[in-house]
C-alpha cells in the first residue's frame, strides 16, 4: 500500500483544536476581571437611567429612538439631519483605534472587545460548571454519561440565560426600557423586539459559547488592519527569547547549566484563550489579553527567577536588551509623534463636535422655494413666491415661531391659512408651513429675475434667531 | 509553514480530453453539494408550477392550487389602505368645508389625498403646479382671481358639476355673445371696445377710441363685465380689470376675444371621482395660495 499522500491530496481543511484555557491569577487577569465588570456593568445599566427632558420627550438618558428618529444621550438629543455627530463619534473611535493599537497594540481586542468579554464570561461559567483545565479536558474526552450530559445542559443553560439577557439588554437602547421589560413578560411587546432577542441570543450563544477565538482568527478584519497600525515601538506582548532560550524542564528542581530561564511549563500556553503559544514570536492570533504574562510571572516566583520573561515588549527593546541596555520607559514608547498626531486628530474631531454641539440652535429651519411654477402673478398685478418651509422645534415646550423679510427688500410675508406671521411647532415636532412672498407690480424684486433675500425666523419670548437665505424670482416683461 | 505540497498527479482524475497549448481539462465531478442543491431546486420548481401561476395556457395561465394572483394582492393591499382610511374619509365628508382647516389631523389627510387626486385628475389641464397654462385658456388655481368663486365650497361645487359641459346639468353655465363673428357689433365698435377694455386694465391705449368705446362696453358688456370691469363671479364673468387673463390680455387677444368669445369647459367629477375625493381635492386647490 502507497502512502497516503500518493494517492490522495492533503486535505486544505483542518478542523478546530478545542481550547481549554487554564485559570490564571495576577494583575493582568485582575484588570481584566475588573474591565469585565464594568463593561457590562456599563452596557446592562444604561438604558436603565433616567433622564428629565420635560412631559413630551421620553425620560431615559440613552435612547435610539427610531421610531420618531431622534437620539437622546443625557443632555444631548440628537435629529435625523444631525447625524454628522454620530458619524463624527464613529470618526474619533476610528482614530482612537489607531491610537491605541499604536501605542499598545491590540488592548482592544485583549481587554474591550464584547467577543473577548463575552467569552471571558462564557468560560469562567464553563469553569465553574465543569472545573478546570484538566477536568474540562477529561470531560470532553470521555464518553457521553449522565455526568457529562448534566453538566453540559447546565454549561448551555446558563450561556442560554447569558445570551439572552445579553440580547434582551440590547433592545432596551431602543425603546422605554421599563415598559419594554413589562410588555417583554407579557406578550405584548413588538415582533422586531422578539426577533432582535432571538438573534443576538442566538449569535451570543455561538459566539460565545462555541465560535470564540475563531471569531478573532476567521471574522473579524481588525486583526489585518492592526499590522499596519504597529511600528518598532508598539508595545506588544513578546517572549524574550534570549533570555529564555534554550528553554528545557527543571532537572532537580534547578534550571540546568546553559539553559535559559524557559523550564518549558506550558502554562502561557495553557491559560492562553486563543490557544497559541507566545514564544512563537506575534502572530495574527494574539489578542495581548495578558494572561500569558500573568501565568509565566508565577513560574518564574517559584522557580526563582526574575519576572516578565513574557511581558510587555517593543521591537526597539529587544534589540537594547539582547545588547545588554535597559529598556525604554514605558512614557518613550507612548509618547512619539505618531501617537501625539492621533491623539491631536482624535481631541481636534472631538473639540469640533462639542463646539458644533454647543452652537447648533433649538431652531433649525429648511426652506424649499417652490418651483412649479416660479411666480404667480395676483389679480392687482403683485408677483409671489412661494416656499415651503419646514420649521424644527427642538425643546421640550411648544413654540411660537415668526417669519420676517427685512423691511427694506420690498417684500410681504404671508403665511398660507394664518392670518398672523406667526405659528405655532409643537414640542419635539416639524412643521410644514407654506409661506409667501409678494412683491408689489412694478417694484423691484418684482421686475427682477432673481432677488437674493433673507427669511428671519425668531421664536416668539427668547432670543432664539435664524436666517435662512433664498431667491425671489421676479417677472421679467 | 505549509510542510506538505499539495500535489494531484494528471493521471488520477479523467480529462475531457480537450487539449490547447498542452494545457488539458480535468472533467472532475461536480461537488456534491452542489448536485443536491441541483436536484433540489428541480423539485422545488416542479412544486412551484403546481402550486403556483405557472403554465401558459389559451386563455391565461394554470392557476395553480394556492390560488395565489398578483393582481388579488394588490386588490387586497388596495383594500388594506382604504379600510385603514374609511374612518376619516367619513370624517371628511361630514365636515363641514370651511372649518376643516381647524382640524389638523383631518386638514392632513386632505391635503395628501387631494394632492394624489389633483396629480391623477388635474394636471392634464391645470398643469402639475396647479398654474394652469397662461393665455391659453387653463387657468392657474394659485392665483387670487377666480371665474366661479375662490373659496372652499365654490371650488367644490365648479369640481363636482364643471364649467358648460353637456353632462351634468347643474354644471356652472355662461355663454360670452360672438360680437364679430356673429355681427352684433360693427368692426369699428369692436375697435373701440377693446381701447376701452385696455384702458380699464390699466394697459396703453388709444385714448380717443378708448372715449367712444366706453358707450359701447356700457351697452353690452357691463351687464356681465360689470361697470368698473370687475366681473361677475355669478356668470364666470371674468374682471378685465386687473393683472390676470384668461386667453392673453393683449390687443390682438382681446380683439379675438371680443369677435369670437370664448368657451372654456371643465368636465364635471362627480361620476368619476367619490365625494371624499371631490372633498380633499377641493381643500387641495384651495390651500395653494388664491384660496378665499
Amino acid at each position: 500500500m502507497s502512502t497516503p499522500e500518493a494517492t490522495e491530496p492533503p486535505s486544505l481543511y483542518a478542523a478546530r483544536e478545542p481550547i481549554f484555557p487554564r485559570r490564571v491569577y495576577g494583575k493582568f487577569r485582575s484588570l481584566k476581571w475588573w474591565l469585565l465588570g464594568l463593561m457590562l456593568g456599563i452596557y446592562y445599566i444604561t438604558p436603565w437611567i433616567r433622564w428629565d427632558r420635560g412631559p413630551s420627550l421620553p425620560d431615559q438618558a440613552v435612547l435610539l429612538d427610531l421610531a420618531h428618529r431622534r437620539f437622546f444621550f443625557f443632555m444631548i438629543e440628537i435629529w435625523p439631519h444631525e447625524f454628522y455627530f454620530v458619524a463624527g463619534l464613529l470618526v474619533m473611535a476610528g482614530l482612537g483605534l489607531f491610537l491605541f493599537t499604536s501605542a499598545a497594540g491590540r488592548v482592544w481586542c485583549g481587554y474591550a472587545c464584547p467577543q473577548t468579554v463575552w467569552t471571558d464570561l462564557f468560560i469562567l461559567v464553563e469553569r465553574w460548571v465543569e472545573g478546570d483545565r484538566n477536568a474540562r479536558i477529561r470531560l470532553h474526552r470521555q464518553k457521553w454519561n449522565a455526568e457529562k450530559i448534566r453538566k453540559n445542559a447546565v454549561k448551555w443553560s446558563a450561556w442560554f440565560l447569558i445570551a439572552m439577557a445579553t440580547g434582551g439588554a440590547w433592545v432596551f437602547y431602543f425603546t422605554d426600557a421599563p415598559t419594554l421589560l413589562v410588555n417583554l413578560f407579557t406578550g405584548q411587546a413588538s415582533a422586531v423586539a422578539y426577533l432582535t432577542i432571538l438573534i443576538l441570543t442566538g449569535t451570543t450563544f455561538a459566539f460565545g459559547g462555541f465560535a470564540r477565538e475563531q471569531i478573532c482568527i476567521y471574522a473579524c478584519p481588525w486583526p489585518r488592519i492592526q499590522a499596519a497600525m504597529m511600528d518598532e515601538d508598539t508595545l506588544t506582548i513578546a517572549y524574550r527569547d534570549w533570555r529564555g532560550e534554550p528553554r528545557g524542564k527543571l532537572h532537580k528542581g534547578a534550571i540546568a547549566e546553559g539553559q535559559g530561564d524557559c523550564i518549558d511549563c506550558m502554562a502561557c500556553v495553557n491559560v492562553c484563550p486563543m490557544g497559541i503559544d507566545i514564544r512563537d514570536g506575534q502572530q495574527l492570533a494574539c489578542i495581548t489579553c495578558g494572561l500569558c504574562i500573568d501565568a509565566c510571572n508565577d513560574t518564574m516566583d517559584k522557580i526563582g527567577r526574575p519576572r516578565d520573561l513574557i511581558g510587555y515588549l517593543a521591537l526597539t527593546d529587544e534589540t537594547a536588551e539582547r545588547a545588554g541596555a535597559a529598556p525604554k520607559s514605558v512614557w518613550k514608547h507612548v509618547f512619539r509623534p505618531r501617537t501625539i498626531l492621533y491623539t491631536v486628530l482624535w481631541a481636534g474631531v472631538g473639540i469640533g463636535l462639542i463646539v458644533a454641539l454647543f452652537l447648533r440652535s433649538p431652531i433649525d429651519v429648511n426652506v424649499t422655494p417652490v418651483r412649479n411654477p416660479t411666480f404667480v402673478t395676483l389679480s392687482d398685478g403683485t408677483i409671489r413666491n412661494a416656499y415651503d418651509v419646514r420649521l424644527r422645534n427642538k425643546q421640550g415646550a411648544d413654540a411660537v415661531f415668526t417669519i420676517s423679510v427685512p423691511f427694506d427688500s420690498g417684500l410681504v410675508a404671508e403665511l398660507e391659512g394664518l392670518s398672523g406671521l406667526s405659528v405655532n411647532v409643537n414640542a419635539n415636532e416639524t412643521l410644514s408651513q407654506r409661506v409667501y412672498l409678494n412683491a408689489p407690480r412694478g417694484s423691484q424684486p418684482a421686475t427682477t429675475d432673481r432677488t437674493q433675500i433673507r427669511l428671519w425666523f425668531e421664536e416668539l419670548g427668547t432670543t432664539n434667531r435664524v436666517h435662512h437665505d433664498t431667491v425671489f424670482n421676479g417677472k421679467v416683461e | 509553514m505549509c510542510a506538505k505540497k499539495v500535489t494531484q498527479k494528471p493521471t488520477d482524475v479523467p480529462t475531457t480530453g480537450h487539449i490547447w497549448d498542452g494545457i488539458e481539462e480535468y472533467d472532475n465531478p461536480m461537488p456534491r453539494w452542489w448536485v443536491w442543491v441541483f436536484y433540489a431546486t428541480i423539485v422545488w420548481g416542479i412544486g412551484y408550477t403546481i402550486a403556483y401561476p405557472a403554465w401558459p395556457m389559451i386563455k391565461g395561465a394554470t392557476p395553480g392550487l394556492l390560488g395565489h394572483s398578483t393582481r388579488g394582492d394588490v386588490a387586497a393591499e388596495i383594500k388594506q389602505f382604504d379600510d385603514a382610511n374609511s374612518a376619516i374619509k367619513g370624517r371628511l365628508v361630514e365636515a363641514d368645508m370651511s372649518t376643516v382647516s381647524q382640524d389638523p389631523e383631518l386638514m392632513s389627510f386632505a391635503q395628501n389625498a387631494g394632492a394624489a387626486v389633483f396629480r391623477t385628475n388635474c394636471t392634464t389641464c391645470h398643469g402639475s403646479g396647479a398654474n394652469g397654462i397662461e393665455g391659453k385658456g387653463y387657468p392657474s388655481l394659485l392665483d387670487d382671481d377666480w371665474l366661479w368663486g375662490g373659496d372652499v365650497e365654490n371650488i367644490q361645487f365648479t369640481i363636482t358639476h364643471g364649467i358648460r359641459n353637456t353632462t351634468h346639468p347643474e354644471a356652472r353655465y355662461s355663454e360670452m355673445p360672438r360680437f364679430g363673428a356673429d355681427e352684433i357689433l360693427e368692426k369699428p365698435q369692436i375697435s373701440e371696445v377693446v381701447e376701452y377694455v385696455l384702458k380699464l386694465s390699466g394697459q396703453d391705449y388709444d385714448a380717443a377710441l378708448a372715449a367712444a368705446g366706453e358707450e359701447v362696453y356700457l351697452d353690452n358688456c357691463s351687464a356681465c363685465h360689470m361697470e368698473d370691469g370687475s366681473g361677475d363671479i355669478n356668470q364666470g364673468a371674468p374682471n378685465l380689470a386687473d393683472a390676470i387673463w384668461l386667453y392673453g390680455g393683449s390687443r390682438d387677444a382681446i380683439t379675438y376675444s371680443v369677435v369670437n368669445a370664448r368657451f372654456g369647459v371643465m368636465p364635471g367629477w362627480n361620476d368619476k371621482l367619490t365625494e371624499d375625493e371631490i372633498r380633499a381635492v377641493a381643500l387641495y386647490v384651495h390651500s395653494r395660495g388664491g384660496g378665499q
